[in-house]
């Protein structure tokens, strides 16, 4: 019986682009399904397959939902278990993942919101406390490939959706990522070689657009 | 070899209590060390340089840090008893949300019951007693939500029932009367030894928030 996936999805949400990667990765068919959270209009499936939270990503196989993004990458890796691991298999090696992949969701994803609707006084410490976290991110990643070491893995998966991001932090931030952190710059690149990761990013330009209005709409100067 | 397993924990830590309970379920002997966090010991600055904070499991000399992942790599590596989380796939991701649930809301709304007055608090108990109302639904009619036995969610959440005192007391509320199924899980796991052993007297718990109170000027 084939598989029925579908992805209840928002196109620049860091928390989808992991479960899209994830489902790249395991080369897994799957419909998805946009939401339109800028007109504050969720669909009436959502509410019912997330009624704890309503919020994106919700993954959807053969009617069953899963919730929460780090969840489903996990439990995508169980269920296609015989493709492209997205997990270590040694338990030490997992902790580690999962303790990279909850600073992300800890730390990096409440100070790069800040960043990105911080207004003029604002914007000095809120820069700051962003390059601090990040710094300690490039510390982490040292000489290696990636954060697990020689694979890419759940880790990168977590951060690489920032990517998009990137550029938008520059602009309204004023700075430079590659003079700030150019080893997660390098590692960033070096998740873009592959598909799963390129096919899956959308457009800097598109997301850097979506927050100039995401301002507008919070009246941030 | 035999296998030297440390937990750098604090007493009164819901999250160093759900360590004890999985280390408790899998009979896994271990060295208790106490921190005091007002003057962290340089071992637990090294085993966690990142977030300072206990617990830390630390396993033939490597540290484990954050409360549920300790809890899933202890699950992971003494695979052979006790299973914390379910075989199926589906039913992780269903044990993985719930307790990711309670890390979300239960803590932090908790914590307003305790530490705020007026407006803030009148919305810290509301989203505490809907939370608890929410996971009341979720357990229906199972004696634990890990099922027969004690799992994963179970594990997550008991070690707040320690604090149930102090949260009644300073929120004014009676959690009995509002989730009797809630309160009648948690007494059914305060029956097995792994959480009785794991759990410190809710008195205990007060007094140390009575204090906590006093440090904070709220009294």
């Amino acid at each position: 019986m084939a598989d029925e996936v579908v992805l209840l999805n928002f196109w620049c949400s860091p928390f989808c682009l992991r479960v899209r990667i994830s489902l790249a990765e395991k080369g897994i068919n799957y419909e998805c399904k946009e939401e339109d959270l800028m007109g504050n209009k969720k669909s009436s499936l959502l509410l019912q397959v997330n009624p704890v939270h309503n919020k994106v990503p919700v993954l959807i196989h053969n009617g069953k939902p899963i919730s929460e993004s780090l969840n489903i990458v996990e439990y995508i890796d169980e269920v296609w278990s015989d493709t492209s691991p997205l997990l270590p298999s040694d338990p030490y090696q997992r902790a580690q993942a999962r303790f990279w992949a909850d600073y992300v969701d800890k730390k990096i994803d409440d100070s790069q919101s800040k960043l990105l609707l911080a207004s003029k006084e604002e914007q000095e410490a809120a820069r700051k406390s962003f390059l601090d976290i990040l710094k300690l991110l490039e510390e982490q990643l040292g000489d290696k490939a990636y954060f697990g070491g020689d694979k890419f893995d759940f880790a990168d998966i977590a951060f690489v959706p920032y990517y998009c991001f990137f550029k938008t932090y520059e602009i309204l931030g004023n700075f430079k990522m590659v003079e700030e952190c150019p080893k997660v710059v390098a590692w960033a690149k070096r998740c873009m070689e592959k598909e799963s990761v390129s096919k899956s990013l959308p457009d800097p330009h598109k997301v850097y657009e979506l927050f100039v209005e995401v301002r507008k709409k919070f009246g941030v100067q | 070899m035999a296998d030297e397993v440390t937990l750098l924990d604090f007493w009164p830590s819901p999250f160093g209590m759900r360590v004890r309970i999985a280390l408790a379920e899998k009979g896994i002997k271990y060295e208790y060390k106490d921190e005091d966090l007002r003057n962290k010991s340089p071992l637990l600055l090294k085993m966690n340089p990142v977030h300072k904070k206990i617990p830390v499991l630390v396993h033939n000399g490597k540290p484990i840090c954050e409360s549920l992942i300790a809890v899933q790599y202890i699950d992971e590596v003494w695979s052979d008893r006790s299973p914390l989380l379910p075989s199926d796939p589906y039913q992780r991701a269903q044990a993985r949300f719930w307790a990711d649930f309670v890390d979300k809301k239960i803590y932090d709304a908790g914590r307003k019951v305790w530490t705020t007055k007026g407006e803030e608090q009148e919305a810290g108990k509301k989203e505490f007693l809907d939370a608890l109302k929410l996971l009341e639904e979720q357990l229906g009619d199972k004696p634990y939500f890990g099922g027969d036995n004690i799992g994963y969610v179970d594990v997550s959440l008991v070690p707040f029932y320690s604090w149930f005192k102090a949260y009644e007391t300073f929120g004014n509320i009676n959690i009995e009367k509002e989730c009797p199924k809630f309160i009648a899980w948690a007494k059914r796991c305060l029956q097995k030894e792994s959480v009785s052993k794991s759990l410190p007297d809710q008195n205990k718990v007060f007094d140390f928030i009575v204090e906590m109170r006093k440090k904070f000027g709220l009294e």
